[in-house]
């Protein structure tokens, strides 16, 4: 699968080189557009990349339909996230976003080239927080709630989750660890989106993005 | 010290034969007690091929297996447990249920003998309640798969003695498991945020965000986690999570433990997890996991 990389801004998903940004070409049957102003990018390409086999926008914590629309849109367009946490790198996952109107066969397309480039797709409907965000903040929101309500000590809840599930790491460690003013601002995107109250960021999460900065983590 | 030699496991269900498994497998007699003579002959099926399997995979010496399984013993009827010195129950979470079989014990079992229970949500003080040997009760709560897990969670009840409690302990370092000591609050720590994370996974099926299979690779890729929260539920089974759910958030009134509409119609539809051979996967088999 050929493809061609128009980078517009830093990219959350590829911030240093990769696989996927040294397999590309001068031009190709497929179009990434990466970095913080790809959906800019796509606006101004978006007749010409009609013809091509699938055009992938990264996305950062919006949905695919805000570049192209919720209810009708080209068909060979997809959004794409490497999922990462933090000041963490990110990890070999990528969140593939269709909408209903997308062609499974761009969708295809566009797996391949992630997957020949040693990722790992996981696809997706376009919902805010697509999968794992979705999933994770709830959780990172309660473990630092019950952390306040004392139900135990930051390492025994992170030692009996590691050792209960097989987690590698428990969630007060790594939410430490990877920055926790990062999950504030992950939750509380997702929180104006949903208007859910488990997305809401806890307090420990609040006193974490007021002090970013200073040297909290 | 721990004088502990031949422990009661109620319940052959999938906690219930992991735990036996891990009962037997530390050197302790196991008498496996169910309803059901032929849930007993599957978990005894399903114990022998797990510890076959360890043979296999070299984590036990050849013959070990056989001699494990000599320690196991089952039957249908309470009066045989009366011979314990711990029953470790792990039948439904279900408080009238467990006061029904603890106080029945109770008339059974001798004087020493420690009521453990297995429970996920439910409080070890009101179980202790209804046991006629309040002081003697105490929480120990395996994670799935037990044979596989070294966790337990270990929760004194209000009226738990200190005694009971160091021996359960004791107990449960000599079976080789690594117990944490957690407050008799719901769900205690684990099923705090595994029931409502496994109830958020089943509603963002039940929305279309993602196939099952999409989202388990994405968690195992992403976090590292050694199963995708759908497999973990098929071994749970929707049943389970029903029951989990009902007793968590008639408990906590947290709405994120409260019964997703998906699992009862999964349950409606027979498709319960692994137990049943189709849940949010399909198996062409029963075994247990690591068999």
């Amino acid at each position: 699968m050929s493809y061609r990389i128009d980078q517009r801004g830093d990219s959350i998903s590829f911030p240093e080189t990769h696989a996927l940004l040294e397999s590309a070409g001068a031009s190709g049957e497929g179009l990434f557009l990466i970095g913080k102003d790809a959906g800019a990018a796509w606006r101004e390409q978006s007749a010409e990349a009609a013809s091509l086999r699938f055009v992938a926008i990264e996305l950062g914590m919006e949905c695919l339909g805000v570049h192209i629309g919720d209810d009708d849109g080209p068909a060979n367009v997809v959004g794409f996230a490497r999922f990462r946490l933090g000041d963490d790198a990110p990890t070999q996952l990528v969140e593939l976003v269709k909408k209903p109107f997308t062609d499974p066969a761009a969708v295809q397309a566009a797996r391949q080239a992630l997957e020949a480039s040693g990722l790992v797709v996981a696809v997706c409907q376009d919902f805010p927080g697509r999968i794992l965000n979705r999933l994770l903040r709830p959780y990172y929101n309660a473990a630092l709630r019950r952390l306040d309500d004392g139900l135990a000590s930051e390492a025994d809840m992170d030692k009996t989750l590691c050792l209960g599930l097989g987690y590698p790491e428990g969630p007060i460690s790594l939410l430490k660890r990877t920055g926790l003013h990062h999950h504030y601002e992950a939750t509380q995107a997702l929180y104006e989106a949903l208007g859910q109250e488990p997305y809401a960021p806890a307090r420990r999460a609040q006193v974490a993005w007021a002090r970013r900065g200073q040297g909290e983590r | 010290m721990n004088d502990i030699k031949t422990v009661g496991v109620v319940g052959s269900g999938t906690m219930g034969t992991g735990i036996a498994i891990v009962v037997a497998r530390a050197g302790f007699k196991v008498v496996v007690l169910d309803t059901r003579a032929d849930a007993l002959e599957n978990a005894r099926k399903q114990a022998a091929a797990f510890l076959r399997k360890s043979v296999e995979r070299g984590r036990l010496e050849p013959g070990q297996d056989e001699a494990i399984m000599a320690n196991w013993s089952s039957t249908t009827e309470r009066a045989d447990l009366a011979q314990c010195d711990l029953v470790i129950e792990a039948v439904f979470e279900d408080l009238k249920v467990k006061h029904d079989l603890f106080s029945s014990l109770h008339e059974i079992c001798p004087p020493h003998t420690i009521f453990a229970s297995n429970t996920s949500t439910i409080s070890i003080t009101e179980i202790a309640g209804g046991s006629g040997r309040d002081d003697r009760v105490v929480g120990m709560h395996f994670c799935l798969p037990a044979q596989l897990m070294k966790l337990v969670e270990m929760s004194p009840g209000m009226n738990t003695s200190d005694e009971t409690f160091q021996k359960a302990w004791a107990f449960c370092e000599a079976m080789g498991q690594k117990p944490v000591k957690t407050r008799d609050t719901p769900g205690f720590i684990l099923n705090y945020f595994l029931i409502p994370w496994h109830n958020d996974v089943i509603n963002m099926v039940d929305q279309g965000v993602a196939e099952p299979a999409d989202i388990d690779i994405a968690v195992k890729t992403a976090l590292g986690y050694p199963l995708g929260p759908l497999e973990l539920l098929d071994m749970v089974g929707m049943d389970t999570q029903k029951l989990l759910s009902d007793a968590m958030v008639g408990l906590t009134n947290e709405p994120r433990a409260a019964c997703p509409p998906l699992v009862k119609r999964m349950i409606g539809a027979g498709k319960l997890g692994r137990k049943s051979g189709e849940g949010f996967h399909s198996y062409d088999s029963n075994k247990i996991f690591g068999a």
